[in-house]
């Protein structure tokens, strides 16, 4: 990595002076200032345009938090690190800009990588800062000293540990340009105490250049022109939108090309929104816990237009029975996705908006006519009503079902969605419409419990002017229940929405199916009761145990100024259908019966 | 297939480990490697060898390319490269006999001998790690009591 400055000093008062530093051939003008490494974090953190970070303070990171009382930056003190991490990761996702999360050394580091992890599986924006011990401690088996940046690796974009007060700028205008470029990600800046203590004259680099890093390459036209041409000749092509295309905010030009080519809508669950659910080209998403009618669709196709998905195994089910039948176009941002699950015919490399942009532009110069009414359309719509009305559901007043579509009708519809992870997760996913694209949000590749709540409280920050929902289940919502306090205390008042059916529903479902009914490790005994444990933390807690007592709930939730936690007791017993087992293949899938 | 990948990376700590760590977490294989900074001191070379399918090839090299600190990244040709490995055998020589026969065997290989004790060899080797397992096989018999191995330094030919 390389930043090549040639500097000249026009004034040489002791703290403050004016540089002249030419980067890249081009001359600007910075502010040469005498600072701590902290202070110069701080700083160059405003200069990215921070305005809050989430974290919990410890003795290796006291310095910088006690430039907290000098900067404009607002502190949101989380219970615990791993939950620091959601919310930067839900801000990041929602607002497109890295989210900030501060940590100690030692258990305060290892505390957000599970956080750190799940930014990285879903390719979120966020840089995480932790402190070290000294510089001269390091490998010694310090006191809270852990190797973060060993750790890390392979769960990060990139790492960084300044070993001197000065290096500090440099590593922040870099990891926030690392974080939120090409295909997003996290970013550690590991800073030692005495390297946040010490005073150093600072250059804040306005320009650089990363030699080994290009986040985005140009999408190639005559490849495009060859995807197009493929599509119109398939007889049975659909488009499979992931997570990418939201990442991206490619939402019309999505919409564009599905109108214009005339192509039924499919997403992976990550990319769920990406496309109005409402449409009537939308199947929904795909894989293990896939809306029936998009996983025919799917196993129908010849031809797939994929764009920005990595093809997962939840997706796709098996990697072989998929890529056999189709023609695939894949567009990506990553060219190390291309051919990494599936073997693509046609790869366009590049920012997937960028190429459906181009692929807009070359639609309009084509004169192939395009038939409205072809005989896989009639059959994608027909297939569609037919299990908009036929998949059968739960019967009772409370199947998840329902209670989904109850919230979806109440909600309006730039609310923000994040669920938890298990059963409820895939049940929004089949019964939850996303209208506006780009309001659904889930830890869909790392799948960690407890992801919703805190990616709540940090998306509420991002969009303080919308309501924003946790679909939740109790498992899940136990595991970072405490940010209640962060919640109530710093103001943010998201909506928990819990549908509990007392149990780690999805394991208990797995154990039904694939374990003979051996229940074990699954029960949570109705402990604790969720409204007086939202009470006892100063939210609002309400239990819904009918259909009427849920929409007073959610009315009584959008109208409140504090956090509400909604209970729903469901019925256990009720699983997620339709179902792909693990290592089958989408047509393998297992209907209600 | 085997290959032969040829990385310029920074030349900063730490790039080693993540460039191996890449290997063992995408559930590749390391089959020899050797580092030496370059001509130009902001740059080391890594030069690694590996086994798989083209497929899996293709996809180590796009995630070594990947990573922020690779520069460049080749999967060089074998038939339009120069590569080279150095080993140095240690051999018994049980009679009198044995010290001539592999003289002789050094002297087919273009191996330097060093070292010549009462009751061992040894023998230095650059060649194409094909040509050292082939010597291999042919010392075994004297008795080899250690091997150690460089692993391949490449250079693709210029206009190949």
């Amino acid at each position: 990595m390389l930043v090549w400055a040639e500097t000249a000093i026009t004034s040489d008062s002791m703290y403050s002076c004016i540089l002249t530093i030419k980067i890249m051939g081009i001359e600007m003008m910075t502010t040469m200032q005498s600072m701590t490494g902290a202070k110069a974090l701080m700083t160059a953190m405003e200069k990215e345009g921070v305005r809050q970070v989430f974290g919990l303070p410890g003795g290796a990171n006291l310095p910088m938090y006690d430039e907290f009382a000098r900067c404009d930056i607002r502190h949101i003190l989380v219970r615990h690190e791993q939950s620091a991490a959601h919310m930067a990761d839900g801000f990041g996702r929602v607002s497109r800009k890295p989210g900030v999360c501060f940590a100690t050394s030692g258990p305060g580091a290892t505390n957000i990588l599970t956080g750190i992890a799940t930014a990285q599986a879903d390719s979120a924006p966020m840089v995480a800062v932790t402190g070290q011990v000294p510089v001269a401690m390091i490998g010694r088996d310090a006191f809270q000293e852990s190797d973060i940046i060993g750790m890390a690796n392979p769960v990060v974009k990139y790492a960084f540990q300044p070993r001197t007060a000065a290096e500090v700028p440099a590593a922040v205008r870099k990891g926030f340009y690392i974080a939120e470029t090409g295909r997003p990600g996290p970013v550690l800046i590991d800073i030692p105490k005495d390297v946040q203590q010490n005073e150093s004259e600072m250059v804040f680099p306005d320009e650089f250049k990363i030699r080994g890093y290009h986040p985005w390459s140009d999408p190639d036209i005559v490849a495009v022109e060859k995807a197009i041409d493929m599509l119109l000749h398939a007889q049975k092509p659909i488009i499979l939108a992931g997570g990418g295309a939201i990442i991206s905010s490619a939402f019309a030009e999505l919409q564009a090309v599905a109108e214009t080519l005339m192509l039924p809508v499919v997403t992976t669950f990550k990319g769920k929104g990406a496309f109005p659910e409402t449409h009537p080209l939308a199947l929904g998403p795909i894989g293990m816990h896939g809306h029936a009618e998009a996983n025919k669709m799917m196993t129908e196709a010849d031809c797939v237009l994929a764009i920005g998905t990595r093809f997962s195994d939840r997706s796709v089910g098996t990697f072989e029975a998929f890529e056999k039948r189709l023609k695939i176009i894949h567009m990506d941002v990553d060219p190390a996705e291309i051919g990494k699950n599936q073997t693509a015919q046609i790869a366009v490399v590049g920012d997937v908006k960028a190429s459906l942009r181009v692929m807009i532009k070359l639609l309009a110069k084509n004169s192939t006519r395009l038939t409205k009414e072809t005989p896989w359309l009639k059959h994608v719509k027909e297939t569609r009503a037919y299990w908009k009305e036929n998949l059968k559901l739960h019967p009772g007043e409370m199947g998840a079902a329902k209670i989904l579509r109850k919230l979806r009708e109440i909600l309006p519809s730039e609310s923000v969605i994040t669920t938890e992870v298990g059963q409820h997760q895939m049940w929004a996913s089949l019964f939850y419409d996303v209208i506006q694209p780009g309001t659904f949000f889930s830890s869909t590749g790392l799948g960690t419990m407890g992801w919703g709540f805190p990616a709540a409280i940090g998306a509420k920050v991002a969009r303080p002017d919308v309501p924003v929902v946790d679909i939740a289940g109790d498992g899940s919502f136990s595991m970072t229940e405490n940010s209640l306090a962060t919640a109530v205390l710093e103001d943010i008042p998201v909506i928990v929405f819990i549908l509990n059916n007392s149990s780690l529903g999805m394991v208990a479902q797995w154990q039904r199916t694939f374990y003979d009914r051996r229940m074990i490790g699954v029960e949570q005994s109705r402990c604790p009761d969720y409204v007086k444990l939202a009470e006892s933390y100063g939210a609002q807690g309400i239990r819904a145990q009918s259909m009427a007592e849920l929409d007073g709930a959610i009315k009584t939730a959008l109208g409140s100024d504090v956090a509400t936690v909604i209970d729903i007791p469901i019925d256990p017993e009720e699983d997620v259908l339709p179902f792909v087992a693990p290592g089958t293949s989408l047509s393998d899938m297992i209907l209600p019966s | 297939m085997w290959a032969i990948l040829s990385i310029l990376v920074e030349n900063k700590p730490g790039i080693l480990f993540k460039v191996t760590h890449l290997f063992r977490s995408r559930n590749f294989n390391i089959d020899s490697i050797s580092v030496g900074v370059t001509d130009n001191p902001e740059y080391s070379r890594m030069t690694i060898t590996t086994v798989g399918d083209e497929k899996q090839v293709a996809q180590i090299v796009k995630q070594l390319d990947k990573m922020i600190d690779t520069v460049e990244v080749r999967h060089l040709d074998e038939h339009k490269t120069v590569y080279r490995e150095l080993s140095i055998f240690k051999i018994r020589l049980s009679n009198a006999n044995d010290s001539m026969e592999i003289n002789k065997l050094a002297g087919a290989y273009g191996a330097k001998i060093h070292d010549v004790k009462k009751d061992s060899i040894m023998v230095e080797l650059t060649a194409t790690p094909d040509q050292i397992k082939a010597f291999e096989e042919l010392a075994r018999p004297f008795g080899i009591l250690d091997v150690a191995r460089t692993g391949v330094a490449a250079i693709q030919r210029s206009g190949a």
